[in-house]
């Protein structure tokens, strides 16, 4: 190996590890929140990697069905709540609204001229059409278990993301995709080439988590996601509402997700389930983490990508069985440290 | 009875089949056997130890590629040749690597909380997966073929008719072998995972080794299910032992009831069944041919688990006329002898005592400088306002969480770095002021679980049933300390259904089944009617009188004062006063704690 490679195959961890941070970072958000281990966080990377594609393409998303069938569930279920207990204006106007949402999109990709636009367009719509599949998946699949046993929640994820994985095939077809690069120029820093979406992916991934941490710092929501994180029946009774912070951590996870796939997809050719083992590298991060610490969490997720990439280079048929063994130190680590009886909720 | 004739008429059918049906359908049911086998082991996993595994597939594999590996290749290693390559040698060695591997992912993730097992499998899973597909040894993605047929008394089993009477015939042994196993002083420690692990540790069940031991045992029949397909396919690919098929094992489990036994091979039925219809059916309506099964098995799953989440199993069940539900009691023979009991120190010595005992989170102190002693054959009432740090010191007293200044001493021993299980060995018995409780388990197992450190047959011959009569005199124990704290009715009533007077009590004779020499009892009389009251004074007096001694933590002043020798108060953390209970009545120190004081 010379320096040369080695400057490759270091960029090519530090922009997986990054991407494997985002999600680490969701995984742990989603966590903390709900109690919910959100395996199918990698179904909403494949679901923006594959729309950009399909845009790009010049089709419009079949996506944009699946948004639809969700939203008409939705509200089908809101009208049930509302005529069994009592009506209540704003209500039917939300319903109203997510209706037109989903109409109106629908309306904008079978019209609007995909191919032609601009790239920051298409990445708006894709976001658009993917983030409210998160609060409403959080509605439709684990709101009814609000207060179900860890257990439970964690057979739901694993159940959606079979069926989304499913569904992935359905709309997006077996065949991969790749999208453009955001950029064409490279950058030359000595004797280094830098890919261009190398440094985007590691920019927008550092103004991610710098915009995430402030607004978690800063603002009242994300407070009140912390409080919920730290004691969910304590923020309960300081007025937050768990279905809201279910939401807003799913939405922020579908945003995460989607945005990821859209970064990686100009890099990686991803399949429908491609999605599964990308995100399971999240998870190897979060547990590095301990499912706890967000900043050992990120550390470690770099850590994957880069340990992966070199593994490419020495021993490339067994990177995979080489980054799931990663856990296994920290697992012993941590196994050595606990002296307590845990009892589980 | 009935439930026994319903199973004679099963086997009956099941021997019958492969003689009526087409070849088609009894390798479907050799399919269902296999995987019933699996998904065996996921019901003693997830429904009974409330933990879960995705890795159950790659344990099938393990099973099967050792097998294959050893059968066709031609170069066995040296220490092996003597084998010329025997399938049963195969099975041996499947076995021991199955528990290996299993070993060593119990031990990293089993001490840990409940998330790290199914992540540890799953990882685990997706590794081997990717090793069989690059191991060139392994035959890659194109696999091993030519594996023997197994041969069993002369009799080539080479076709599925013939290999379906010994898939089926391990099936039903490890059904047997599962369902007496939770029938026994080892399977009520294991039922005692789900709820709570400090309860059982407190009743000296060591929760470690029971997951450890249903995780073993969950592996293996997986491993022996691996080695069976190996020999039924005669050829081993790495695809069926994939994660996708880990995550099908769990799906059967879950929709046939992970309750129960026999909701394993219910879910092993309707799943193989309903993914064989999905996948004709399916790509006729959606067009082209894809694995949209997925979609529906998935959300199937997610309803099930929000409407139905105990499975299919227990639907059946309340189907079933009330004369197949009711369960035959378990006897208890009047022969039985008695268990053994220990020598209680002699009235008046001191037993427990705790010297300086300071307990600070972060910087509250919850408990600062506490003495106190307890002597055998005396009842000490320790009492206080809420928040005076009382069950933080009944935590310290209990080993359940250690002082950070001062120690505490049992029989002359410190508690420093004992954990609950090994006080409770020691003879230090408690109850808990939430109740904990196995609700869906009868009163009886519920007490009989106190006993668990009384018995010393393990896993094995519970598995066979070979320790009945320990098991009799240990349900003969508790048969006996429930009809002396006078539950002796309710012997068979799901303990869920009591009231909660009737709760606190059962914890007390629980309790009372280890034989303890000290019992610690926190707030035994709250929730009790008047007359149970009295009926639980008097059974302390009773107990007192034998000799053991009895600390409660109570806020009945009535209660406290009529039965109390001593008292200790606390307020702030810190001991105000302590005397005979008349001396209490009257200390200032106390009225002002209690009534406020006059300004």
């Amino acid at each position: 190996m010379n320096f040369q490679i080695a400057t490759l195959l270091g960029q090519d961890g530090l922009t997986n590890g990054a991407i494997y941070a985002l999600l680490a970072l969701s995984i742990l958000l989603v966590f903390t929140v709900t109690r919910i281990l959100l395996i199918p966080l990698g179904e909403f990377v494949t679901f923006g990697a594959l729309t950009m594609a399909a845009m790009q393409m010049g089709k419009a998303p079949k996506l944009e069905w699946l948004l639809l069938g969700l939203v008409l569930i939705d509200c089908v279920l809101d009208l049930y709540q509302q005529i069994k207990y009592h009506i209540d204006r704003n209500k039917m106007k939300k319903i109203a609204l997510k209706l037109g949402y989903a109409l109106a999109m629908i309306g904008l990709l079978n019209n609007l001229p995909l191919s032609e636009i601009p790239m920051a367009c298409q990445v708006l719509l894709t976001l658009c059409l993917i983030v409210p599949l998160g609060p409403i998946m959080y509605r439709l699949f684990f709101q009814p278990l609000a207060d179900a046993p860890a257990l439970v929640l964690l057979i739901v994820s694993i159940a959606l993301h079979v069926a989304m994985v499913g569904i992935g095939l359905l709309l997006f077809g077996p065949e991969g995709a790749r999208t453009q690069p955001f950029s064409d120029t490279g950058f030359r820093l000595g004797a280094v080439m830098l890919k261009s979406q190398t440094l985007w992916v590691i920019l927008v991934s550092i103004f991610l988590i710098v915009t995430l941490f402030i607004a978690f710092e800063r603002t009242l929501y994300g407070k009140a996601l912390r409080a919920t994180a730290v004691n969910r029946m304590g923020a309960r009774l300081q007025g937050i509402s768990p279905v809201f912070a279910g939401k807003a951590t799913f939405a922020l996870a579908a945003f995460i997700g989607s945005a990821s796939g859209i970064l990686i997809a100009p890099i990686t050719t991803l399949y429908y389930d491609s999605g599964f083992i990308i995100s399971l590298k999240g998870f190897v991060g979060a547990i590095i983490g301990g499912l706890v610490s967000y900043p050992i969490a990120a550390i470690g997720a770099i850590a994957v990508g880069m340990i992966e990439a070199f593994s490419m280079f020495w021993a490339s048929n067994y990177k995979e069985i080489i980054v799931f063994t990663l856990i296994i130190p920290f697992l012993i680590w941590r196994s050595m440290n606990s002296h307590h009886v845990e009892d589980d909720e | 009875m009935k439930s026994r004739n319903l199973i004679i008429f099963g086997l009956v059918v099941l021997a019958i089949a492969p003689q009526v049906l087409p070849t088609f359908q009894v390798t479907l049911l050799n399919y269902i056997g296999l995987y019933a086998l699996v998904v065996l082991g996921l019901v003693l996993l997830t429904g009974v130890g409330g933990m879960t595994s995705f890795g159950q597939a790659a344990f099938v594999g393990l099973g099967a590629y050792s097998t294959a590996y050893l059968t066709t290749t031609e170069q066995l290693p040296s220490w092996l040749a003597w084998s010329a390559g025997s399938p049963w040698i195969g099975l041996l060695i499947g076995l021991i690597l199955t528990a290996a591997v299993a070993l060593f992912l119990g031990a990293l993730t089993l001490k840990l909380s409940g998330h790290y097992l199914p992540l540890g499998t799953i990882a685990w899973g997706i590794s081997l997966y990717y090793l069989f597909g690059t191991m060139s040894s392994m035959g890659g993605h194109t696999g091993i073929s030519g594996l023997p047929s197994l041969s069993l008394f002369g009799v080539l089993l080479d076709k599925g008719e013939k290999i379906y009477y010994l898939i089926w015939a391990i099936l039903m042994l490890a059904v047997w072998i599962t369902s007496n196993l939770l029938n026994s002083r080892e399977g009520r420690a294991i039922r005692a995972l789900k709820g709570g692990q400090l309860m059982a540790e407190s009743m000296g069940v060591n929760t470690f080794r029971s997951k450890m031991v249903i995780f073993l045992i969950s592996a293996l029949f997986a491993g022996i299910s691996g080695w069976l397909y190996a020999h039924t396919q005669r050829f081993v690919n790495p695809t069926p032992f994939g994660l996708s098929m880990g995550i099908d094992y769990l799906f059967m489990a879950l929709v046939g009831g992970v309750g129960s036994v026999w909701g394993a091979l219910l879910g092993a039925g309707i799943l193989t069944m309903l993914k064989q219809w999905l996948q004709d059916w399916l790509p006729l309506v959606m067009g082209g041919n894809g694995q949209y099964e997925a979609i529906v098995l998935g959300l199937l799953i997610v309803f099930m688990m929000q409407r139905s989440p105990g499975g299919i199993w227990p639907l059946l069940v309340k189907f079933a006329p009330a004369s197949w539900r009711n369960q035959d009691h378990i006897k208890i023979s009047s022969s039985a002898t008695e268990l053994p009991r220990r020598d209680l120190p002699k009235k008046g010595k001191l037993v427990l005592e705790a010297c300086n005992v300071t307990r600070r989170f972060g910087g509250l102190i919850a408990n600062n400088q506490m003495n106190l002693k307890l002597h055998a054959g005396e009842v000490l009432a320790l009492i206080g306002p809420n928040g005076a740090g009382k069950s933080t010191m009944f935590n310290q007293l209990s080993a359940v969480d250690t002082p950070s200044d001062g120690e505490v001493l049992f029989l002359n021993q410190s508690l420093k770095g004992k954990s609950s299980r090994q006080v409770a060995q020691m003879g230090m018995s408690r109850t808990f002021q939430h109740v904990k409780l196995l609700t869906s388990m009868t009163v009886l197992e519920n007490v009989a679980l106190g006993a668990h450190m009384r018995g010393n047959k393990g896993i094995i011959s519970s598995a066979l049933h070979l320790e009945r009569e320990e098991e009799q005199r240990l349900l003969k124990e508790a048969q006996y300390q429930l009809e002396r704290v006078g539950l002796g009715e309710h012997l068979y009533t799901e303990a869920g259904s009591l009231s909660l007077g009737q709760q606190r009590i059962l914890e007390i004779a629980r309790a009372l089944c280890a034989d303890p020499c000290v019992l610690l009892l926190d707030e035994p009389a709250a929730g009790l009617r008047h007359k149970e009251k009295q009926a639980l004074a008097e059974l302390l007096k009773k107990l007192r009188q034998e000799g053991l001694a009895i600390l409660l933590v109570e806020h009945d002043m009535d209660f406290v004062m009529n039965l109390a020798d001593r008292i200790v108060v606390m307020e702030f953390g810190e001991k105000i006063a302590e005397g005979l209970p008349e001396e209490i009545q009257t200390n200032p120190a106390v009225l002002e704690a209690y009534l406020g004081g006059a300004e």
